[in-house]
């Protein structure tokens, strides 16, 4: 028998055992919905820009609001990857250490990708 | 796994294949695929900072028989984890459960994916055409 006694409604309004509620569940979606504009303006972007030379796709993506989408799009992306990386790796990785070990690979490879994202982004925006 | 001795449901081979397997797996398979090619866009966008040179050598990898092999693969897959991400969005907000309208837009989203995916081609092999 658990120690606490405090009902079962009372713990889930605590936010259950994790502390966090529904967050992952939501932010996966919020990601979602986002990753749908920021994904087909990347998509109808890189189409523009398919057959542009160097110069031509340097300078569109240094435009601003490009710059700024583009940012959205790597940070927003690598969020949404790493939810749901995790679920799968917390579903079918049952070795505890190699599980643990993997969430903390793919957080620790989204962090760096993301930064190296953002930064070639900026490079491009502010022309070095 | 742990002996508790209850009821286990049935293992997966026991069930006749339908097509809300094949799209709910092809979800996560999908999706695992998206987060290996977003590095593909970071590999990308910093050879584009770095330079011509290095932006060369990376359109001369995508653009390869190999490379458009892969990024043939990656769009239909991106359109269906796409596709089939707006089904569950719409599945959360309760729509589309009756079996029947289940069953139709898992088959929506795989034909909207290869019809989008063939748009997409389409267009880059005319341009590289005209």
């Amino acid at each position: 028998m658990s120690k606490d006694l405090r009902n079962p409604l009372a713990r889930a309004r605590g936010l259950g055992s994790a502390k966090e509620g529904v967050s992952h569940w939501m932010l996966q979606r919020l990601t979602a919905v986002g990753l749908i504009f920021l994904t087909l303006w990347f998509v109808i972007t890189v189409l523009s820009l398919i057959h542009a030379d160097y110069a031509t796709a340097r300078a569109s993506i240094a435009r601003p609001w490009n710059a700024v989408m583009l940012i959205a799009l790597i940070v927003t992306m690598f969020r949404h990857a790493v939810l749901g990386l995790q679920v799968v790796i917390e579903d079918y990785v049952h070795t505890r250490w190699l599980e643990v070990a993997s969430l903390v690979a793919i957080k620790f490879i989204a962090v760096l990708a993301a930064l190296s994202g953002v930064l070639a982004v900026l490079r491009i925006a502010l022309g070095n | 796994m742990a002996q508790t001795g209850r009821p286990l449901s049935p293992h997966l081979q026991i069930y006749k294949w339908q097509v809300q397997m094949v799209s709910s797996i092809l979800h996560r398979a999908t999706g695992i695929i998206n987060a290996v090619g977003s590095l593909i866009i970071v590999w990308g966008l910093a050879s584009l900072a770095a330079g011509p040179d290095t932006f060369g050598t990376f359109t001369g990898i995508v653009g390869s028989p190999f490379g458009t092999v892969v990024m043939v693969g990656w769009t239909l897959n991106f359109f269906y984890h796409l596709c089939n991400g707006i089904r569950h969005l719409a599945q959360d907000a309760g729509q589309g459960y009756s079996i029947q309208s289940f069953v139709r837009s898992s088959w929506l989203a795989i034909v909207l994916a290869i019809v989008l995916t063939a748009l997409v081609w389409g267009y880059i092999l005319m341009g590289a055409h005209a």
